[in-house]
């Protein structure tokens, strides 16, 4: 028994030697990595985008679907600012590929940092986060316009929102939230990341959060927080029982609720900008592949992910449309950085 | 008692052969990671997350908890044998570690750290094993305002406790405040002190600046006395153990100071960083051979390795039952736990009873088995040392370079790792302690962070710092703590006219 284990755990480490050295020959066609690919997140360890590419190189070298290793770093520094230029520097080398969120958009435009989605090749739109308003369960709000309306019933600034970063998502839909309450603002309290935002919730430090589902969605099934309104057109098509009696697509959206705000983040694949169609082309097919697996649709209806998915020219056209949308938002709320 | 049966039933998935066996070869793994600066616990298991995909949840785990053990061990090697933390919590061990080795007695200073991570260790497993859900709520009380009154406590206890004055103490701190607020601006979201350089956009990192400051100005300080390797005279003798354990008994109250400074920090989560500092400030002060810390006291080895290592495995309880990691290898770890379709939080101990306490059990015992092999190892760490300085100087200069370099993979924090290290010559030459530049520079920002918050939603009010009796409380501490030194020099209790007139 003893002997048995002892030998298959050898056998796993070996292999799994030989494949982290990179010994696993190669099949021959079209284009494919000739060295480990490595993986940047452009934020913190813990967040939706690092949960995500994690996620995402379990289920490349679990399946088998690369040869070669995936690594994968976060260069979260200056609002991730650190990863897009990186990959901005090293566009000759099509080994790189990123995982964006929207600092995509917001860091060039609220910081200044020189960087553009353009400097990149855009691979392949895995998917598309939803935000949610989030409140204490504890304060049990029956809807998103009860809550709305005892925010304008307040003193101004009185209600606190906790979100992550500052000038970035969080922060750009509550100032598009502000704009509904006759007057009324929030006072925005950034936090470095959706875990410990939605844990100052729990704990009532904050009023509320438009968290990711997939980073409350613990303490909405420990009935700690509940959820008020989707920020999409539609409801989410989860309809699979999340607490004991309701599913994602039992939150009702904003719209339905009385405020009119929609906000949608991009996770989204881009590559280094001196890559040929061939070497996009592949990464295109593995991240199809990727999509293609039980574990990757396990993962989309655990966050409660708009499976929208899209790449080339429709991808290009999507991203500049959005791009617009941000410098729009961020003019409308004063976040752009002095030089834009 | 439920949990007891629970536990029991944990130690059996936890106890097989094939377990057991993942736990050396974790523990193996993960001391050759926290031996090498730049690698780092958190890197160290991100890359092997991989490997542990095929395994069961349980066992995964086991493995992955084990590496993270091993890491914790080997962080101290290094700060002991060569003055180079290769992790934030390690650098309070090189205060009194090095020195040890300096006099040849890298081999007690070795098997003190082991022992007493191993304390802390035990010390906050236990804690995790009976109090799990009650301590779970109470990290909930802690909003910006208490965060920051830990950070400044943190603070409090190392000011006026430096080596020489206490206004090169703060001059030193200061320093380091500067320049942690390189970067971006996490409140405003602008960029600060940058001038323009992309290399800044991420501040410094920690990690450069200590293998500078610790590792380039030990080695450039040793190159001007002659090229002698302090250690040399070590002799390896092979009852270093109990020749260490016999020393132990009577330092019980600062095992038992710092065990709960750690548990408790690990759990706020204050993280294992401020944990060491203030466990070993707070040795220096109450303990009775606080006046020789610094010049190679075992009991300074002692509390803050104690104090780590109970923070490091108390931040694993945050981590499980609310989702928000502790440190960033247990933020790594929980990426892993997502993958293995886990999804950690209030439900966790409630919905996958077998394996939390599968994991718990585990954190027995790897514990257990990390110390019997770091102990084992010690004759052959020790003997390291006996290798001529001539030799090993190239070889800690090439190994600190490459550390720097992984942090980011860039030439530039190679480059700031040779000023760093002109610096931490300087320094030393100059008499401004580093320890509270390195202090500031770790936790300044956040402390930066948790105030702001505070100040934004108490609406620029200070007195949201004294909301509760936990802020409160603790805010006291640390102002009394902070002023001790003014108040004790003012009492004339201290004389010596080295001691600078505080005007302040």
């Amino acid at each position: 028994m003893l002997a048995k284990t002892l030998r298959s755990t050898a056998l796993k480490l070996g292999a799994a030697c030989a494949l982290m050295a990179g010994l696993v020959p190669g099949v021959a066609n079209a284009w494919e990595p000739t060295k480990a690919v490595t993986f940047i997140i452009p934020a913190g360890t813990g967040g939706g985008a690092d949960q995500m590419a994690r996620f995402i190189q379990g289920v490349i070298q679990k399946n088998n679907l690369m040869d070669k290793p995936v690594v994968v770093i976060n260069k979260g520094g200056g609002a991730g600012a650190e990863g897009f230029i990186e990959m901005k520097a090293s566009k000759a080398d099509p080994h790189k590929i990123i995982i964006t969120l929207s600092n995509l958009f917001t860091t060039p435009l609220g910081t200044g940092a020189p960087f553009n989605w353009k400097d990149m090749k855009p691979v392949s739109m895995l998917a598309l986060d939803q935000f949610v308003l989030w409140t204490n369960a504890e304060k049990n709000y029956p809807d998103a316009k009860a809550y709305v309306d005892a925010v304008k019933a307040a003193p101004d600034r009185q209600f606190k929102m906790g979100g992550t970063g500052s000038k970035q998502e969080d922060q750009i839909i509550t100032a598009a939230i502000e704009k509904q309450l006759d007057g009324k603002h929030f006072t925005y309290v950034p936090y470095d990341g959706g875990g410990k935002v939605a844990v100052q919730l729990v704990g009532g430090h904050v009023d509320s959060s438009v968290n990711n589902p997939i980073e409350a969605v613990a303490q909405w099934r420990g009935k700690q927080l509940k959820p008020l309104c989707i920020f999409d057109s539609k409801r989410s098509t989860y309809t699979d029982k999340v607490t004991d009696d309701m599913a994602w697509s039992d939150i009702p959206t904003c719209m339905e609720s009385g405020l009119p705000v929609e906000y949608q983040m991009l996770r989204g694949i881009f590559t280094t900008s001196g890559a040929t169609d061939e070497q996009v082309q592949f990464y295109v097919d593995l991240f199809k592949k990727v999509r293609e697996t039980e574990d990757w649709k396990e993962f989309m209806k655990k966050g409660a992910f708009n499976q929208t998915t899209m790449s080339g020219p429709e991808f290009e056209k999507w991203l500049t449309a959005a791009e617009a949308k941000h410098k729009e938002l961020m003019q409308g709320a004063g976040f752009l950085a002095a030089s834009q | 008692m439920e949990d007891f049966s629970s536990l029991m039933g944990g130690f059996a998935v936890a106890i097989s052969g094939y377990n057991i066996l993942l736990m050396v070869v974790g523990i193996l793994l993960g001391v050759i990671i926290g031996v090498l600066p730049g690698l780092g616990g958190a890197n160290g298991v991100a890359i092997l997350l991989p490997l542990t995909f095929g395994m069961d949840p349980t066992s995964a785990i086991i493995m992955l908890t084990s590496i993270y053990w091993g890491a914790l061990f080997g962080g101290a090697i290094t700060s002991i044998l060569f003055n180079i933390p290769g992790e934030p919590w390690s650098v309070a061990t090189t205060f009194d570690g090095h020195p040890m080795a300096q006099k040849g007695k890298a081999d007690e200073a070795l098997v003190g750290a082991f022992t007493s991570s191993f304390v802390g260790a035990i010390f906050a497993v236990v804690l995790i094993t009976f109090l799990a859900p009650v301590i779970a709520k109470f990290a909930l009380r802690f909003g910006p305002a208490e965060f920051f009154a830990v950070q400044f406590l943190t603070f409090a206890s190392f000011l006026g406790m430096g080596r020489g004055s206490a206004m090169k103490t703060l001059a030193s701190m200061c320093l380091g405040f500067a320049l942690a607020s390189v970067g971006l601006d996490g409140v405003t979201g602008t960029l600060r002190l940058t001038f323009g350089y992309d290399e800044l956009l991420n501040g410094f990192k920690f990690l450069v600046a200590v293998i500078g400051l610790f590792g380039i100005g030990e080695i450039l300080s040793s190159m001007e006395e002659g090229l002698a390797f302090r250690g040399a005279a070590a002799k390896l003798k092979m009852d270093a153990v109990i020749r260490t354990w016999r020393q132990l008994p009577r330092m019980a109250v600062t095992f038992l100071r710092s065990c709960i400074v750690g548990s408790w920090m690990g759990i706020t989560p204050g993280g294992a960083t401020p944990a060491s500092f203030m466990g070993y400030g707070l040795a220096k002060r109450f303990s009775r051979n606080g006046r020789n810390f610094g010049k190679g006291e075992l009991e300074g080895v002692v509390a803050p390795e104690t104090a780590a290592h109970a923070a490091g495995t108390a931040a694993m309880l945050p981590m499980l039952t609310l989702g928000i990691p502790g440190s960033p290898t247990a933020a790594v770890l929980l990426g892993g736990l997502l993958i293995w379709g886990l999804q950690p939080g209030p439900l966790l101990f409630v919905e996958q009873k077998e394996f939390v306490w599968g994991l718990i059990a585990s954190m027995y015992m790897g514990n257990v088995v990390g110390l019997v092999i770091v102990l084992t190892c010690v004759p052959l760490f020790a003997a390291i040392l006996r290798v001529p300085f001539s030799i090993i100087a190239p070889a800690i200069v090439v190994v600190c370079a490459i550390g720097a370099y992984t942090v980011n993979n860039s030439m530039f924090d190679v480059w700031m790792m040779l000023v760093f290290g002109v610096m931490g010559y300087l320094f030393t030459k100059l008499g401004y302690p580093l320890p509270p530049l390195v202090l500031a520079l770790v936790l300044g920002d956040q402390a930066e962070s948790s105030f702001r918050q505070a100040m934004l939603t108490s609406q620029g009010d200070v007195t949201v710092f004294w909301h509760n009796w936990l802020s409160g409380g603790i805010m006291t501490l640390g102002v009394i703590l902070a002023l001790w030194p003014l108040v004790s020099m003012l009492l004339g209790k201290k004389e010596g006219d080295d001691k600078v007139t505080t005007t302040a």
